[in-house]
């Protein structure tokens, strides 16, 4: 009898690899990994922090996005509208009401779950490619309205605004690129702590349930309605607070900093992360920060159909995203071994 | 032994002299990004994305620092061009300046694209003293050595531009009602500012009308400038807009002065998709020479640019300004960097950046000269009005030198 | 009045070009159910293609129609080489398969010719009709086209067997299998005739908006739009839908003060999710009723 190609994880944390079982295993990697992150920014050059700090960004815009795609199945193209309002919030604060940079964080997520449960309440009406219109347009309309001229005198227009890293408190001895990624990472485990609870509470099981069947689940008492706007607005929040730290990040927003592109990138990153993966959303926010550069270095007259190719490349590799394929790898060779 | 110790004078006073009079040649001195051999020349352009149009002048120029390499290079040195694709995005601007700065070690970071771009990096140049030198945008507020002593344009801005057209108005239709087409952005609105600061009321502007980059066309906004009455048309557009604008005026049968930014005023990219019949009578000002304009077809300057895009750019486009603009930016920056001899440290390439005088590129219009100081950083401020007759551009009017910083 | 007639005939007129990308958009959609991002990008790409046959001499209509040949045959390529193998792959990855094709033909295209705007003839002339500039007769061709093209997919599918056997494959792959279609083949045809349909819509827009790597960008938005607002599954819907969208979004810069100008793309995109949450499916869609 053929043995089924998908691995069976539960079967496998009984088995163990050396003394130690699968889950053992998985959890000293994720320490390792801790670790390697907290000590990086002090081995490495100052830009490289940078880009590090900017992936795992990404990564909390992403997860905002999985949230509402992957977990509750709803089709959002205009994630790139929140990371903006999240943006233009912390730097509006910083610039203009000399607001501290860390209250920016939560007042930028506040003020995107806002805008996304709003949202959220009209998009109840749209499915699938409908939905998926409808945040193409906030997409598209989101850099239009920043520069428009009502809104000039807080925006700042196409001018944008500019704003300073914050320095390390208490005197640490930290440069504001070390500081910040240290920041991020606080910032970051936080979310993501929230988003595992989250997935894992009851609340977390009527989303999931939405997703798979909204009927059934609408017959079982989950008010669909209230969970799907509370989800986009969950989902906005995150992906705003990611724009806030993105805005102290790189300094500067701008109109241009938050277009469809950004919007396009960010489901890149979902669905090569896996979606429906929340660790899966690391990768995705390492993919499109460096796979960008490395298809520059390749061509550079060719850049974008070099990244187009490995894109292809990618998902023909692993349909599911690096989580499950990573998943499906590690389940492999712990066959192997035992 | 007399005799001796008199020669042996005269050379030791002969060596110190010679030492005295050339005390650079004595000492090297380096920044990161120059050494013996090389000197890293960073750039930032939108290769992808909504500007790649753009990316032709990146090209252009490492097309002729290959040229320039191939020749021996400055003062020795080869010029090492590292440019790298922002798609037009300020945060990935600000990433690759870091880049560039931190990772890659550049001298100078040159001609990097965009208003919004440069504005993004310009703190951290500032505060890195790294040279951002020749920024490749007309936005006017690059001319302030005061605040920013390590940014500095190049081209003459957009509000330099902006009055000159407005002193030819005052001058020539004094009653005119203004209608403006802008692309609604930094660019348009600098150049909305200048015409209106400098007609300061004396005439008004009947219509405003903007456009965005994601319109396919801008022939709603024309219909609406001719609805307005207005019979003076200020076509604020870049290429590929400003050509549908002057079609859809002709179609229109309106026959305004129509004044049209330098953008965009290439012959071949844009009076010719435009119709060179509907683009007679064009105005607008010119501070190089137009490769696809008859005027130089013998001009022994076009010939040597024409030979070098043969030779080391053949792909090309030999009908776009972009490509002259490149070349001309190039020679500056090769100028700055010779100029700096053996002392390649970043404080002194700005403050020979600072320190042009007179400088002729021929490429440039006859007569128009490179100039900067320590409070002037704007090199090239000199324009002429020309008018399209329908086969090629007629310059007019003395060269005249906008004056706007800031 | 006589601005408002103005302004409603240049939105009927740029609606054409967004029509004639609707029909592209919907027909891929009545074959795969999913909207193709590189739709655009793959009109473009033959627009370039058409622009080289006549570089190296050819006349237009022979161009022309060399170009819709090679864009069918490329389609049906595409479709194999691409989607076939990831054909069980989640929707959302399909997406991305779209998008990764969008950068390929974006890059090449630049790549190859370079990203200078360049001049398209028109077969129509640029004359001026009804006087006064109303609407050019390039205007008016492409509206014929446009027309013309849906007339004959209206038959195509209707009446011919090749069509009934395409929209049964699409409605019920399973029951079509078993009545002896060859579903997967129905889908590759179908992609040709939307990349042939694309290429036509290019070869009539570039003559208006100038031909450059970056021309479809925006016209795929309101594309889109104008397909969705007809119903998606509804070639006559989506032709009524790109005139629409042509006309609001003139209107809207025109008449709504102050901000109308800068915000057209936004109202005229706003107005359409207003549509789509009264009438969800579209305004000629169909309500699909499920059972549970």
């Amino acid at each position: 009898m053929k043995q089924p190609l998908k691995f069976d994880l539960t079967q496998a944390s009984a088995k163990t690899v050396a003394g130690l079982s699968i889950k053992a295993w998985s959890r000293a990697a994720v320490i390792a990994g801790v670790f390697l992150a907290l000590l990086l920014p002090l081995a490495i050059k100052g830009f490289l922090v940078f880009q590090l700090t900017l992936a795992l960004i990404y990564a909390v815009a992403i997860l905002g996005l999985n949230l509402l795609t992957g977990f509750n199945g709803q089709f959002s193209l205009g994630h790139s509208a929140f990371y903006g309002i999240g943006a233009y919030t912390a730097a509006i604060l910083m610039d203009q009401a000399d607001v501290a940079y860390y209250w920016t964080v939560p007042a930028a997520g506040a003020a995107c779950f806002i805008v996304g449960f709003l949202f959220g309440l009209p998009a109840l009406r749209l499915e699938g490619l409908y939905l998926a219109l409808a945040t193409f347009a906030l997409a598209i309309a989101m850099p239009q309205l920043l520069k428009s001229t009502p809104l000039e005198p807080w925006t700042g227009g196409v001018q944008g605004i500019v704003i300073l890293k914050p320095d390390a408190p208490f005197g640490l001895p930290l440069n504001s690129d070390q500081w910040l990624y240290y920041f991020t990472i606080l910032t970051a485990a936080l979310m993501y702590a929230g988003a595992v609870n989250l997935v894992r509470s009851r609340t977390g099981r009527a989303i999931i349930a939405i997703r798979d069947n909204p009927i059934a689940a609408s017959a079982m008492g989950v008010d669909v309605a209230l969970y799907k706007s509370l989800t986009f607005g969950v989902s906005a929040l995150y992906t705003g607070v990611a724009g806030a730290l993105g805005a102290i990040a790189v300094q500067f927003v701008a109109p241009d900093s938050f277009t469809f592109n950004l919007a396009i990138a960010l489901f890149v990153g979902l669905v090569i992360g896996g979606v429906g993966s929340i660790p899966g959303t690391l990768l995705g926010g390492l993919f499109i920060l460096f796979v960008p550069n490395i298809a520059e270095e390749v061509s550079k007259g060719l850049a974008q159909a070099v990244y187009g190719v490995i894109l292809i490349a990618v998902i023909y590799l692993m349909p599911s995203g690096a989580a499950g394929f990573i998943r499906l790898i590690v389940g492999r060779v712990a066959r192997s071994w035992t | 032994m007399r005799n001796d110790q008199h020669w042996m004078t005269v050379a030791a006073a002969l060596a110190i002299a010679a030492v005295a009079a050339n005390p650079a040649a004595a000492q090297k001195k380096y920044d990161p990004g120059a050494n013996d051999s090389e000197i890293k020349v960073g750039n930032i352009m939108p290769y992808s994305g909504p500007a790649s149009a753009y990316g032709e002048i990146g090209k252009t120029q490492a097309a002729y620092f290959r040229k320039v390499n191939a020749e021996g290079g400055v003062n020795g040195r080869k010029i090492n061009f590292i440019s790298y694709d922002d798609g037009y995005s300020p945060p990935k601007t600000v990433e690759q300046a870091r880049k560039l700065v931190e990772s890659d070690e550049v001298l100078l970071i040159f001609q990097s694209l965009g208003t919004a771009h440069n504005t993004a990096i310009q703190r951290y140049m500032n505060a890195k003293k790294v040279p951002q030198l020749f920024v490749a945008t007309g936005a006017t507020k690059w001319n302030d050595p005061q605040h920013f002593p390590w940014t500095m344009g190049w081209q003459p801005n957009y509000q330099s531009e902006a009055r000159i057209y407005a002193e030819y108005l005052l001058k020539n239709q004094p009653q005119g009602k203004i209608g403006v087409l802008y692309q609604n952005d930094d660019y348009g609105k600098d150049y909305l500012k200048g015409l209106k600061d400098r007609l300061n009321g004396k005439m008004r502007t009947v219509a405003e009308v903007p456009y965005e980059t994601t319109d396919p066309t801008v022939d709603s906004q024309v219909i609406n400038l001719k609805a307005s009455g207005a019979d003076i048309v200020f076509n604020v557009a870049t290429p590929k807009f400003a050509a549908q604008a002057i079609k859809k005026i002709a179609e229109l049968g309106w026959k305004p002065i129509h004044l049209l930014n330098n953008v965009s005023n290439s012959v071949g990219s844009v009076l010719k998709p435009a119709g060179f019949d509907n683009a007679k009578g064009v105005l607008t000002t010119a501070y190089l020479k137009d490769p696809t304009d008859p005027t130089w077809k013998d001009d022994p300057a076009y010939k040597k640019w024409s030979a070098f895009m043969d030779k080391y750019y053949p792909d090309g486009d030999k009908t776009s300004t972009f490509t002259v603009y490149g070349y001309l930016v190039a020679q500056t920056l090769v100028a700055v960097l010779k100029q700096s001899g053996d002392n390649l440290t970043r404080e002194n390439v700005m403050k020979q950046a600072a320190s042009l005088k007179n400088l002729e590129l021929d490429m440039l219009l006859p007569g128009s000269r490179i100039n900067t100081g320590p409070n002037d950083f704007a090199p090239i401020k000199q324009m002429q009005m020309e008018r399209f007759n329908g086969e090629r551009w007629e310059l007019f009017g003395p060269l005249m030198s906008g004056e706007v910083g800031g | 009045m006589d601005l408002f007639l103005h302004q409603v005939l240049a939105g009927v007129a740029t609606g054409s070009i967004y029509a004639c990308l609707a029909l592209a958009i919907v027909m891929i959609y009545q074959t795969i159910n999913h909207l193709n991002f590189a739709q655009g990008e793959m009109a473009m790409f033959s627009t370039f293609v058409a622009w080289q046959l006549m570089q190296w001499g050819a006349p237009y209509w022979l161009a022309f129609a060399g170009t819709a040949a090679f864009s069918f045959v490329a389609g049906i390529a595409i479709e194999r080489a691409l989607f076939r193998p990831i054909h069980n792959a989640p929707v959302l990855s399909h997406v991305v398969v779209f998008i990764a094709l969008f950068a390929i033909l974006n890059s090449l295209a630049g790549f190859i010719w370079d990203y200078n705007v360049k001049s398209f003839p028109t077969p129509f002339g640029s004359r001026s009709l009804f006087g006064d500039g109303l609407m050019s007769s390039h205007d008016a061709g492409m509206m014929g086209v446009t027309l013309a093209m849906l007339v004959l997919l209206y038959v195509f599918f209707r009446h011919t067997r090749i069509g009934l056997a395409m929209r049964a494959a699409a409605a019920n792959p399973q029951s079509a299998r078993l009545s002896g279609i060859r579903v997967g083949w129905m889908i590759a045809l179908g992609w040709g005739m939307a990349a042939a349909i694309g290429a036509v819509a290019g070869v009539m827009i570039a003559p208006v908006v100038f031909l450059d790597p970056n021309m479809m960008n925006s016209i795929l938005v309101y594309g889109f739009a104008g397909a969705v607002v007809g119903g998606l599954i509804s070639p006559g819907g989506a032709v009524l839908g790109g005139f629409a969208v042509g006309v609001i979004e003139n209107l809207a810069g025109t008449f709504i003060p102050y901000v109308g100008r800068e915000l057209k793309l936004t109202i005229a995109l706003f107005i359409i999710v207003v549509v789509l949450t009264v009438k969800p499916s579209g305004l000629f869609g169909r309500t699909v009723v499920t059972r549970v």
